[in-house]
């Protein structure tokens, strides 16, 4: 089962619309989420260089279908660099990624969007003077069809397409809690709801691998709290693989199945969060080590 | 009188009722709910559909005649359903604030013994499972939004929506069934149980029978002429007596459409959206509106201001007189009817507020300011005057005989009198039949000839024959001088400042008056933001200096204000501080429905109390806070108290500046 079939039973609190959708189904409805088993993806002996400086140096892990994987690691260690590999915004001079089983060649970002991966941005990249709706219509774009003409006269395929478009960034919206903001300026709101907003574009797009780039920067506890909820929702009610970097330990290490630990472009540690914890080489990295 | 004022047998219940809606207002709107960005509507056929599907899946979970059945989540048609589903099944529904702490959920369904509650989420959800570990008597609970709970044990879980599909299923078994017990429910039987927040001890279940609440709904849909083509949102907790009224009982009886909002953040939107005709909102919302107004005004540049501060003092001359059909010259109509269309219309539609023909407050005194402002622009806003134990209604407004410092004339079929010690009784259909399980409370409150009392000292104003409350009895008192206390008196005179968002006066048997006061943190936070003032938290903000000054100034003009009153004049605030934290309803402090605990205050804040009345100019004090999901943290603070110059009597003018100037620690 894809991982998005389960969006057909995406959970939504009006009685009404959830009877015209299939209740069919109650042994699913009811079911675990896939156990973490199957590879999204693979990274093997990955090398980035820029010029003369190496970002990565010889990093392989892997994604396990429905898991939360954290990438953690001091500042400077190559965090982000290892989510642009992944995303296929860098191409890395060595190594081979693996998506689904299949060698995936150096790719266009959009057409790794087509494959079913989403991101969101350390920085927020939204239109700040387009809505909230208007901001996670975009995620809709890579499943629309109709052209530039259909669209413009808005008849026929293009307004059912419309429609459909928008329900599901309804949906999305409902699920963001985000309702309040539908129609205002994204520059207005709030760092944390821009966060939101941002999470809410890349779901839209219903992706089966969700990349986050640090989801809690600049956020106080309480957006952090939500946040968290937020993104352990999305791995439980729709069945998405999480890939996020985050600096705040704590959040890490209560949301993510398995970490892998970056330092110096090196592949430090990698496990539960429990291992991680123990594990001295990363408590040496994040504590530093007395020079003899 | 009593031919006028109940209701006939055949609509004598709830379902009977919605019944009759069903084919006389068939296609006619019944409720609409905001989902996914559109409202989503019910007519009353449809919704006498859902009624009956989802009763007999109630039939089918077991529930029997006089079960009682938990109703917790925020307004929702499914959820208003459920109420009159309970009561075709012959059960009673027992709405609860859905923002309570899981301890006093448990108290309220230990006490009704609630063996079904129906709940919104997955947060209500969690907050039943917590309970039902304490105590066995909860068997199902049926979920609305199954969002977050795929991996919870379903052993006493169960979908509404599949609930419902499972009643569509039995029909053709369960319907004569239905149809049985619809039947033998009387008039006299309980409608519903609603556990008052009461500002005092454990909370109360006031029981109201299906003749109380219809006859209340007949009598005062009359009153103001409410009919199916009304439309309210509804969006005040369902918990509370008055949605109960509105929503349940009066958009039944005249059967007009219930709107429920998309959620709480939405609220000002969806009210934009739907454009009630028939609106109740209490003080608060109207003071924070207005509030809101003014800020953006102030923000606004200089000529739009100038429009509106000139359309503004325009209608405060001519609106009301309009309002009340009294004459006005034709210039200044023609004037109005240019600002209506440029300025006041717009106004009107940005407040959601263009299309009430019957607006009402009640719970707390409105400030005349507000009153007048909303009266201006043409919003027919009225007060009522009303408790749990009456199914709200015991004094209203007519239309056109509306004062701001009265609450009306008794509602039709309500009887009123004043005992000698000032207290307020009545006596009306509406009148419950008593507190649940609670008969020395019922017969403290209700005498054998049915008289209620209300707990309010209040009088007849003998110019215009209304009603007029005064405070709590048991919060009218003396001071040690013998003068006479009424702290609602001053407070509310403070709370009409934007700035003051709560305030509470203390004084009984002590020389003088003292408060506390809690600031508004949106209209203070924008006041500091455009000084220049830079704060970091709430009570940061609350210390600063300013504040205290402008508090201070506001402080002395109610005390020239308060000065005016002979009977009060002793209820002047001569020392106050600024709270460090907002009075919250999670630490007891306030009810859920916003009204102060004064005992809870005095006890936790003893220590503020004191140093106000010995003369100390700041006190340290560390309290204990809850944080929504119930965990507890502590605050620390150096509060500073000031003094605020009070009005000398001016009989004794040259011995009272020197007495305050000299005043000695004088609590005995």
């Amino acid at each position: 089962m894809p991982p998005h079939a389960n969006r057909q039973r995406m959970p939504h609190g009006h009685p009404l619309m959830r009877e015209a959708m299939s209740m069919a189904d109650p042994a699913a409805a009811a079911g675990a989420p896939p156990v973490p088993s199957v590879p999204v993806m693979e990274l093997g002996h990955i090398t980035l260089r820029f010029g003369g400086v190496t970002a990565i140096k010889d990093i392989s892990f892997d994604i396990l279908e429905g898991e939360v994987r954290a990438i953690i690691g001091p500042n400077g260690a190559g965090k982000s660099s290892m989510l642009n590999v992944i995303s296929g915004f860098y191409h890395p001079q060595e190594g081979e990624i693996r998506y689904r089983g299949k060698v995936r060649p150096a790719m266009k970002p959009y057409q790794i969007a087509r494959l079913g991966v989403a991101r969101t941005f350390q920085n927020i990249a939204l239109f700040k003077g387009m809505s909230t709706l208007d901001n996670i219509m975009t995620g809709r774009l890579t499943h629309m069809k109709s052209g530039l003409f259909a669209q413009a006269i808005w008849k026929g395929a293009a307004e059912r397409e419309e429609i459909e478009q928008r329900e599901r960034a309804e949906r999305i919206i409902d699920f963001l809690e985000i309702q309040a903001i539908r129609k205002a300026p994204v520059g207005s709101l709030s760092y944390g709801m821009q966060k939101r907003v941002e999470l809410g574009r890349a779901l839209v797009s219903e992706p089966s691998l969700l990349l986050l780039d640090e989801p809690m920067a600049g956020m106080n506890v309480e957006e952090k709290e939500d946040m968290s909820r937020f993104i352990l929702d999305v791995n439980d009610e729709f069945g998405t693989t999480i890939a996020l970097i985050e600096h705040d330990m704590g959040v890490v290490m209560d949301i993510s199945d398995r970490v892998v630990v970056m330092d110096y472009g090196a592949k430090i540690g990698d496990g539960t969060p429990d291992q991680v914890r123990n594990d001295q080489a990363v408590i040496d990295a994040y504590l530093g080590v007395a020079h003899e | 009188m009593t031919t006028t004022t109940t209701v006939p047998p055949e609509l004598g219940t709830f379902p009977r009722v919605v019944q009759r809606n069903a084919t006389t207002f068939g296609e006619r709107p019944a409720y609409r709910e905001k989902a996914f960005g559109i409202w989503q509507g019910w007519t009353w056929i449809q919704a006498h559909e859902q009624v009956r599907a989802l009763a007999i899946g109630l039939i089918d979970l077991g529930v029997e005649p006089a079960d009682k059945i938990a109703v917790i989540g925020r307004n929702r048609p499914a959820f208003y359903w459920t109420m009159i589903a309970a009561q075709y099944v012959g059960a009673i529904p027992v709405p609860v604030y859905q923002d309570s702490s899981a301890d006093e959920v448990a108290y309220v369904m230990e006490h009704c013994g609630a063996r079904f509650a129906v709940v919104d989420d997955q947060e209500q959800v969690d907050k039943l499972l917590d309970v039902s570990a304490r105590t066995p008597i909860l068997e199902r609970i049926v979920y609305v939004d199954p969002r977050g709970l795929r991996k919870y044990d379903h052993a006493l879980l169960h979908d509404f929506a599949a609930v419902q599909e499972k009643g569509r299923t039995l029909r053709a078994e369960l319907d004569p069934e239905l149809d049985r017990r619809a039947a033998l429910a009387a008039g006299g039987d309980a409608a519903v149980i609603l556990y008052t927040s009461g500002t005092t001890g454990r909370p109360k279940g006031v029981v109201l029978t299906h003749d109380n609440v219809l006859a209340t709904a007949k009598n005062t849909c009359a009153f103001d002429s409410l009919s199916e083509h009304e439309s309210i949102l509804a969006y005040l907790p369902m918990a509370w007596v008055g949605d109960f009224v509105f929503s349940m009982a009066q958009a039944t009886w005249a059967g007009f459409c219930v709107n429920c909002p998309e959620n709480a953040g939405t609220m000002h939107k969806d009210l934009q959206e739907i454009g009630a005709t028939y609106f109740f909102a209490p003080p608060r919302f109207f003071e924070g509106l207005l509030t809101s107004i003014r800020i953006r005004m102030e923000d606004a540049s200089a000529f739009k201001r100038w429009l509106f501060d000139g359309a503004i003092e325009r209608a405060r001359a001519v609106g009301p007189a309009l309002l009340e059909g009294r004459d006005v010259s034709l210039p200044a109509r023609l004037l109005h009817r240019l600002d209506h269309a440029l300025i006041l219309g717009p106004l009107l539609n940005a407040t959601g507020l263009s299309a009430v023909r019957v607006g009402y407050t009640a719970g707390e005194a409105i400030g005349p300011e507000i009153f007048d402002f909303y009266r201006s622009l043409g919003i027919n806003l009225k007060q009522l005057y009303g408790q749990t134990e009456a199914c709200v209604f015991v004094t209203q407004q007519p239309d056109g005989e509306v004062h701001p410092d009265t609450v009306g004339v008794p509602c039709p079929g309500v009887e009123i009198r004043i005992d000698d010690s000032g207290e307020v009784l009545y006596r009306s259909p509406g009148a419950f039949r008593e507190y649940y399980k609670n008969p020395e409370a019922t017969a403290d409150t209700k005498d054998a000839q049915g008289w209620v009392s209300t707990g309010d000292a209040g009088f007849f104003d003998s110019s215009s024959g209304h009603l007029r409350i005064i405070d709590r009895a048991k919060d009218v008192g003396r001071l040690a001088n013998g003068h006479l206390f009424a702290p609602k008196f001053t407070e509310n005179k403070l709370k009409f400042y934007p700035d003051i968002l709560e305030t509470v006066v203390f004084g009984r048997d002590r020389t003088f008056c003292t408060a506390f006061i809690n600031i508004d943190l949106t209209a203070v936070g924008n006041w500091a933001e455009r000084n220049n003032i830079a704060y970091a938290s709430y009570q940061e903000l609350a210390a600063h200096p300013k504040v205290y000054g402008s508090i201070q100034s506001h402080i002395e003009a109610v005390n020239r204000s308060v000065a005016e009153d002979e009977r009060l004049f002793d209820c002047q605030v001569h020392r106050f501080l600024v709270l460090h934290k907002e009075l919250d309803a999670d630490d007891g402090e306030i009810t859920r429905t916003g009204k102060v605990r004064r005992r809870t205050v005095e006890q936790k804040y003893a220590t503020l109390i004191e140093a106000m009345h010995d003369g100390s100019d700041q006190v340290y004090i560390e309290t204990e806070i809850t944080y929504e999901d119930g965990r507890k943290g502590a605050i620390r603070a150096t509060l500073e108290i000031r003094d605020a110059r009070v009005e000398p009597r001016a009989d004794a003018a040259a011995r009272e500046p020197a007495a305050d100037a000299a005043r000695a620690p004088a609590h005995a």
